[in-house]
């Protein structure tokens, strides 16, 4: 006898499978697409192959930029991944530790951040770092350090570790949440066995804790990817779509703003836009890939 | 029961109607989101004394917003009727586009000078497809009290400029307000708006778009050389101030001049500075000075309106002369491009409107046409021009790196 179809399983999915399909699988797909269309000057689009990546990605007038925006990218990432995480773990580790007073209130403060909106971040620390009216003139003066002082944010060498450094201090609230959950998540037993053994406690934090919370570090690593080569809002409210001095903030998102809508008297194209959206997903698709691949995979043997 | 759903109805019927009757209503689209409450309260009331029952509605776009957001509306077919136009490409590329209608010949557009048409016209000068409506002149304000105070005279020439600027410096004051953080200001105001005493004005200008000049001749490097000289004289850490810092700079008194446009002179009135203007210094006494007279905004017609005829005797009226007057005194910098004879009452203004007496006029150097290619000009001499004057790039090399970008794209007409 044949089985009847589920009706109750199509019934059951088909709500989340269509919100999924309308709002991001179809635009997804859409893009991709476009970005194989060019745009004539009287607005209509037609198809032309690989035309705009080769724009992008060997025509010296998009190229460079598209180059140095992707490697401004990867130290965008660099150091989120060096400060921010490691200030993440550090934290949670602290706070995690028995006894620490006042650790909500720590937990609370530390997280807030990340809650503010990004115009409001973007526009306190441009008024704390002003050359004109910023207090951290004023604080290193007091400190006898005001030889120190730089406009951060107009230097081409400083501008964008700058603005990682805005980010690192809204973000690092969320890696430290998620160290931190798994942290208390391993059983007291495991501690209290080693504590009899006669470990250090550096030696249960590096032998025992690290290795039982390595998959949410692999978690924090690819969030922490995702969402740097995706990020955008803050150097746009900071330095604008042109990302100066110089273009030397300019990372994928502000690169990709310009070329989709355009900006002063260049013109945008949705189609090229559609192309710079495209590569964005697949350097985060290879990224994701190679952590799927070769580093869940391992960690997994890990997790009990 | 029955009586009751049939007034329903009735009223229903009733207000659809009269929904109809309003559909009448003038949209304008803009990104002079600053003028909301001019068009408001003064504009529309007196356009609609002259011409009762038209509605209008005034509807501006956060300006780094308003060029993606028309051009999506004017797609969809939800623009407003009346449409601000950039000046030059990108009013330009709507026309190409068919979303803007032809206005040549139209009631009004005889009251303007051939040259206030430039901005908003086919290359071969044949379609208009914009009313001008305001330009902007570019120079630089300066501090009354703090140039009194130290017995300074408003520079006229280069010299003179560095020695105010010099001499402030030694009082301890910033000589100059001006930041490259926002990078237009570099390009905008300090290139274009200093150059034309360099190149010539409209000469230069138009040399570049007949081929028969280039960026790194003499007179376009002389600007970049000027400008390199700058650092000294700007705020400490200026790489990193905004024009709201500039802005405020100046206002309080801390900076003795600074570089601006019209468009400033409501603001700093609002501060209560005491502020004179200058045109942009020239290189020695005596010269022919030349200033940036910016066409910046026109008002065209949108292709699918509905309103057509409305929208005509709106743009009929902003060609008058109580436009024109409203607009140039209500709208404190921002000066009519009409024909009409109109008593300017500011004094900073009506000092920066005189200029045009003495001074030719010439607009901003890339504006026309130069734009048009990749790399684009624009973005480009905002970026170069913020480096030179942060005394990352020597001038020879601004000038090598834009005229290599133009020479790539650009075959000057035969």
């Amino acid at each position: 006898m044949k089985k009847p179809l589920p009706w109750h399983i199509v019934v059951f999915l088909a709500p989340a499978l269509l919100i999924y399909a309308v709002f991001s699988a179809w635009p997804l797909i859409d893009t991709l697409r476009l970005g194989f269309y060019t745009t004539s000057e009287t607005g209509s689009q037609h198809f032309a192959w690989l035309a705009n990546y080769q724009m992008l990605l060997f025509d010296s007038d998009w190229s460079e930029s598209f180059w140095n925006a992707m490697g401004n990218n990867v130290r965008f990432f660099l150091v989120h991944m060096l400060i921010q995480n490691p200030l993440g773990l550090l934290l949670a580790a602290l706070l995690s530790m028995r006894g620490v007073r006042g650790a909500k209130v720590y937990q609370t403060v530390l997280f807030l951040p990340t809650l503010l909106s990004v115009v409001i971040i973007g526009f306190i620390w441009q008024l704390i770092l002003s050359p004109l009216w910023g207090v951290s003139e004023t604080i290193l003066t007091a400190i006898g350090l005001a030889d120190w002082f730089q406009p951060w944010l107009g230097q081409e060498e400083t501008a964008l570790y700058t603005l990682s450094m805005m980010s690192v201090w809204q973000f690092v609230g969320i890696p430290m949440m998620l160290i931190y959950a798994a942290l208390i998540a391993i059983p007291d037993e495991i501690i209290e066995a080693a504590v009899v053994e006669g470990a250090s406690a550096w030696r249960i934090f590096w032998t025992i804790r690290v290795p039982l919370i390595l998959p949410t570090l692999g978690l924090v690593t690819i969030l922490t990817f995702v969402g740097n080569f995706n990020a955008f809002d803050l150097i746009y409210s900071v330095k604008g779509a042109m990302a100066g001095p110089s273009y030397s903030t300019d990372i994928l998102g502000t690169y990709f703003y310009r070329a989709f809508f355009g900006y002063q008297s260049q013109l945008g194209s949705a189609t090229l836009g559609a192309a710079v959206a495209t590569l964005m997903f697949l350097v985060i698709l290879a990224g994701v890939g190679v952590y799927f691949f070769f580093v869940q995979r391992k960690l997994q043997r890990f997790s009990f | 029961m029955k009586n009751i759903r049939l007034t329903q109805g009735a009223l229903i019927a009733a207000m659809l109607a009269a929904g109809a009757a309003q559909a009448g209503t003038l949209t304008i689209e803009s990104w002079r989101v600053d003028d909301k409450g001019l068009w408001e309260d003064v504009l529309i009331p007196a356009f609609q004394k002259k011409n009762p029952g038209i509605q209008v509605k005034f509807s501006p776009t956060a300006p780094t917003e308003y060029d993606s957001a028309l051009q999506a509306r004017l797609n969809g077919g939800t623009a407003g009727d009346l449409i601000t136009c950039r000046p030059f490409d990108k009013s330009l590329d709507l026309y190409k586009k068919g979303n803007l209608e032809k206005l040549d010949g139209k009631p009004g557009m005889q009251n303007f000078p051939a040259s206030a048409k430039v901005a908003w016209q086919t290359d071969d000068g044949k379609d208009t497809f914009c009313m001008p409506m305001a330009s902007v002149i570019h120079g630089f304000f300066y501090n009354k009290k703090v140039f009194k105070d130290l017995n300074l005279q408003p520079p006229k020439t280069i010299d003179d400029l560095h020695k105010v600027s010099d001499a402030v410096l030694k009082a301890g004051k910033t000589p100059l307000a001006l930041g490259t953080a926002d990078q237009w200001e570099s390009s905008q105001i300090v290139f274009t708006g200093i150059g034309p005493n360099f190149w010539k004005g409209e000469e230069g200008r138009k040399a570049l778009i007949a081929g028969k000049a280039k960026f790194t001749d003499p007179q376009y490097v002389a600007a970049w050389e000027e400008m390199s000289k700058w650092g000294p004289y700007l705020a400490k850490g200026y790489s990193a101030q905004t024009y709201g810092d500039t802005q405020n700079l100046f206002a309080s008194g801390r900076a003795a001049m600074v570089a601006a446009g019209s468009w400033d002179i409501g603001y700093y009135n609002q501060q209560g500075v005491d502020f004179g203007a200058f045109p942009p210094p020239v290189a020695k006494a005596g010269d022919k000075c030349f200033i940036s007279d910016h066409t910046d905004l026109g008002l065209g017609v949108n292709n699918k309106s509905k309103n057509k005829a409305d929208a005509q005797k709106f743009l009929e009226w902003v060609a008058s002369q109580e436009f024109a007057d409203l607009y140039t005194n209500k709208v404190t910098g921002f000066f009519s491009l009409s024909n009409h004879l109109i008593a300017v009452k500011d004094p900073v203004a009506k000092q920066m409107i005189d200029w045009r007496k003495t001074c030719g006029s010439t607009i901003r150097l890339n504006a026309q046409i130069l734009n048009r290619g990749e790399p684009n000009m624009e973005t480009e001499l905002w970026t170069v021009n913020s480096a030179v004057l942060n005394g990352k790039l020597t001038p020879k090399a601004a000038a090598e790196r834009i005229q290599n970008g133009f020479a790539k794209w650009y075959k000057p007409a035969k």
